[in-house]
């Protein structure tokens, strides 16, 4: 009986310290829960809300950003592909049937293999099947209102003419519940804002190089907290030598908690 | 009076046809089932007006509301499933796996004539056969919890798989006679031919059972990566895609090779059990031997464990760049510094065992200098796999260490760092094996000293390609490139295993005794490492249940089937933690009583007899 009291104490124990590691040990990083419909009305909305669609999907519903960042170069980076596209169209590896810069930016996402950017084909194909899912089914599922909004956003990104239509039809987006108009719980870490806002797609900090903005990995050894809060919440009162205005979001001030802010403040300053 | 030999040649012969026709028939039996899968391309108007039929052609995947999701006396569903289906799981495996091993003891105590082996195969499925019904019964359980409580996901998946659902309920008829003649027939069919239809049938038993699981994991690798069906998500009626969809072959290979190391880790446990219960030194040495068995089956499994696990990742990267990055560097990532642990646990479990089981013999002083550097490395490797690239820091801390990413650790956080980390691991627990087999003996033959050169430059050569692998890839390389080394890293390790061992088998051939080894010399906390790889085991495949399915998030079939229960939502690592716990500690206990209705049905009680009676 000894022998078996002390079998079981000795699991008990393994298994005590497992779930205490797991419980203690361990971030415990509330994920966000899932998506809810919400319904939009296409009828009232101006382009420029349109456009503003567009890039929500593009940053959350269509996870766009997990793939086309600078980080990791798994796709091509998208800010000039309504540009390019024109060239595209007419280059022979070109397998789709779009005649325009929207049919092309549409097509690349109901049918990417139709023209796969070199170096980003899937392994082993030789660039002639794309990674990419179709993003009007799968586990993304845009509707077609929804991508066009997207083609919208990519064509102003590129600073180009938004040619596409606002579709009369109603959509259904799918947002997190703290834009329903719940406030969402609050971010723990400085490096849960990094992530969520995708700083380092522009900024080189951490393991991310993103180029479009300042490095950002020993930022805290020549500005201080003012000048850093200022640049989070208003990016474009003073650029940094050799960088582009009006790339950075100036709506950080709406979407963080002041808590959040001093923290990321905080963080950035310590990065010497 | 024996068999003639001509008679008995014969028999052979005849066993061997048979044997052959079986993997034939077993190993054509999937694709059998293709043709006779296809009529499933039954359309709506054939089967009559069935609700929910899209466009009037095929079902489609039914979408329910969250009211839609039955409500039962407060029981949290999302939780009972979760228990009952990982329940059955951990008791599936190991009733999966101990017959492989059991078939290939069996068949080494054939061939070298040692009755031995044969007593502890027999041993081993005796332990598994009670652990066979609990089995069963809880997959009833599963099915009626999942029918009571997921209808709809229920209702379509038994319509795309009700084809393969059939013949598993036949095979599981298949399986069960064959379990039953392969061990109550056990002490009948021995000697000679006899024992040639005991293996068939071990045979047959395997093959049934490990096609049972092939057929089940087609059904939860069809609801994370489903095939077969049209653009709308309707199943299209092809029943063989849908089977044959995308992860289902990385998954099969993964559970094969873990229910093997799995299986071995239980018995060990019980092994260890019966050893530290025995009172006579035959019956120590006899529970030490086995114990000592269970635990190269679970090692010679765990080796390529993390392999299987490499080419799974890699495949839901392949079918999913949004899957991967979730699994692997979204909100599970840190899951995987909780699976560093596990296994560095099992590692470190099983090759504090070898070390201790060296003691069984006097000839293996000569090796005890190295086992501290072994150690030194192993939990080294350990220490790698288990560091975070992200660091949890309060602002005070951050501004101390000025940034998230510690200087020098940090890069040891990322992929690189910790695929040469359980590659080196894994080389120096087969040193340790190496070792282990070196104990009592002293090889012979006239080129010991360029065999053991051969195997010195074989390991440094090894581990200095695995090093600069992982180091070039990691750090020189742009993040796309960065898990790169992984195939070539787990080349060298595995050309290293191969090439050691064939070494070590010939050099050590008819190699000379230096010191008897002494079955049964082990101290007794050399047991409690056996029972901490079987706990350590049972909860990391809990774990790994646990993201398996997480990784679907709020999907019950991926971009197909949404989960829209109030538990669709992805819950924190410790509430995880906390129902795989749960579960451990229900699985244990009715493994020990199993283990319990093992021992009473030897134990024969005399009744005592009055005065009067006698």
């Amino acid at each position: 009986m000894r022998i078996f009291l002390n079998v079981v104490v000795f699991s008990l124990l393994i298994i005590g310290f497992f779930a205490g590691y797991s419980r203690f040990g361990i971030p415990q990083i509330e994920p966000a829960p899932p998506p809810v419909a919400e319904k939009l009305d296409l009828g009232a909305m101006t382009m420029e809300e349109f456009i503003a669609l567009g890039e929500r999907i593009y940053n959350g519903k269509g996870t766009c950003t997990l793939c086309h960042t600078a980080v990791g170069g798994r796709a091509p980076l998208l800010d000039g592909a309504a540009i390019v596209a024109a060239e595209r169209l007419a280059e022979e590896t070109y397998k789709g049937e779009a005649s325009d810069v929207a049919g092309y930016l549409y097509e690349s996402m109901t049918n990417p293999s139709a023209y796969v950017v070199a170096g980003f084909g899937k392994a082993g194909s030789n660039d002639t099947v794309s990674p990419m899912p179709n993003m009007l089914s799968g586990s993304i599922g845009l509707s077609e209102a929804e991508l066009t909004a997207v083609v919208a956003y990519l064509q102003d990104l590129g600073g180009t003419e938004v040619t596409v239509e606002i579709p009369a039809e109603a959509v259904e987006e799918e947002e997190e519940p703290e834009a329903s108009g719940e406030p969402r719980p609050a971010f723990a870490a400085p490096e849960e804002i990094i992530a969520e806002f995708t700083c380092g797609a522009c900024h080189k900090i951490g393991e991310d190089e993103g180029e479009v903005g300042p490095d950002l990995t020993t930022i805290g050894a020549h500005r201080d907290r003012d000048y850093l809060r200022r640049s989070i919440l208003l990016p474009n009162a003073e650029i940094a030598e050799g960088f582009e205005a009006e790339l950075m979001p100036d709506d950080y001030g709406e979407q963080l908690y002041a808590g959040e802010l001093e923290m990321l403040v905080d963080y950035l300053v310590a990065l010497k | 009076m024996g068999i003639p030999q001509a008679t008995r040649k014969g028999h052979r012969a005849a066993a061997l046809v048979l044997l052959v026709l079986i993997f034939a028939l077993f190993g054509a039996g999937l694709s059998w089932l293709q043709p006779t899968l296809a009529f499933a391309q039954e359309t709506a108007q054939e089967a009559g007006d069935v609700q929910g039929v899209a466009e009037g052609v095929y079902l489609a995947a039914p979408q329910p509301t969250e009211t839609d999701y039955p409500q039962i006396a407060g029981v949290n569903s999302r939780v009972v499933v979760w228990l009952v289906a990982q329940l059955h799981l951990w008791f599936a495996a190991f009733i999966l796996a101990v017959p492989i091993f059991v078939l290939i003891i069996e068949g080494v105590g054939m061939a070298t004539g040692d009755e031995r082996y044969d007593k502890m195969a027999y041993e081993f499925i005796k332990v598994s056969i009670t652990a066979y019904s609990l089995t069963a019964i809880l997959g009833g359980l599963l099915i009626i919890t999942l029918f009571v409580f997921y209808p709809h996901l229920m209702q379509f998946l038994s319509n795309i798989f009700k084809e393969s659902m059939f013949y598993y309920a036949l095979l599981f008829f298949v399986e069960s006679a064959c379990l039953y003649v392969y061990y109550y027939g056990w002490h009948w069919l021995q000697g000679g031919f006899r024992k040639w239809v005991h293996l068939t049938v071990g045979l047959l038993l395997n093959a049934a059972g490990t096609t049972l699981m092939f057929l089940a994991n087609a059904w939860i690798t069809f609801m994370m990566s489903p095939a077969g069906l049209d653009a709308s998500g309707g199943f299209s009626g092809d029943a063989w895609a849908a089977m044959h969809n995308f992860l289902w072959n990385p998954i099969n290979l993964h559970r094969v090779i873990a229910n093997v190391a799995y299986g071995g880790s239980i018995v060990g446990a019980y092994a260890a059990y019966k050893f530290l219960s025995a009172s006579s030194a035959q019956d120590k040495a006899h529970y030490d031997w086995m114990g000592y068995t269970a635990n190269l089956i679970a090692i010679s499994a765990l080796l390529p464990l993390p392999f299987a696990g490499y080419y799974l990742a890699a495949e839901i990267y392949a079918y999913s760049q949004q899957m991967g990055i979730t699994l692997m560097g979204g909100i599970f990532a840190w899951l995987f510094i909780i699976q560093a642990v596990l296994i560095g646990t099992l590692f470190l479990s099983a090759n504090y065992y070898l070390w201790c089981g060296m003691g069984r013999s006097e000839g293996a002083v000569r090796y005890n200098k190295y086992v501290k550097y072994l150690a030194i490395v192993i939990i080294g490797a350990f220490l790698v796999w288990f560091t975070p690239h992200t660091l949890v820091l309060t602002n005070q801390e951050l501004k101390a260490l000025g940034g998230p990413y510690h200087k020098y650790l940090g890069p040891l956080g990322i992929m690189p760092a910790k695929n040469t980390a359980v590659n080196i691991m894994i080389l120096f627990t087969t040193l340790s094996f190496i070792l282990y087999r070196r104990a009592n003996k002293v090889a012979v033959v006239p080129w010991v000293k360029a065999g053991n050169a051969a195997q010195v430059a074989l390991f440094s050569a090894g581990i200095v390609n695995i090093l600069i692998l992982g180091i070039y890839h990691g750090y020189f390389t742009n993040t796309v490139y960065k898990v790169a080394a992984s195939i070539p890293q787990v080349a060298t390790t595995l050309i290293i295993i191969v090439a050691s061992t064939i070494i070590d088998r010939f050099m050590y051939r008819g190699a000379r005794d230096v010191a008897p080894l002494r079955w049964g010399r082990i101290p007794d906390r050399a047991q409690y490492a056996l029972f901490l790889l079987a706990v350590a085991f049972t909860w990391l495949m809990g774990l790994m249940g646990y993201i398996r399915s997480g990784i679907r998030q709020h999907w019950h079939i991926v971009g197909v089937m949404r989960d829209n229960s109030p538990d669709a939502y992805t819950p924190t690592l410790g509430y995880a933690a906390n129902v795989v716990s749960v579960g451990t500690i229900l699985f244990m206990a009715m493994v020990i009583f199993v283990f319990w209705l093992s021992h009473v049905s030897t134990v024969k009680t005399v009744p005592v007899l009055r005065e009067s009676e006698a």
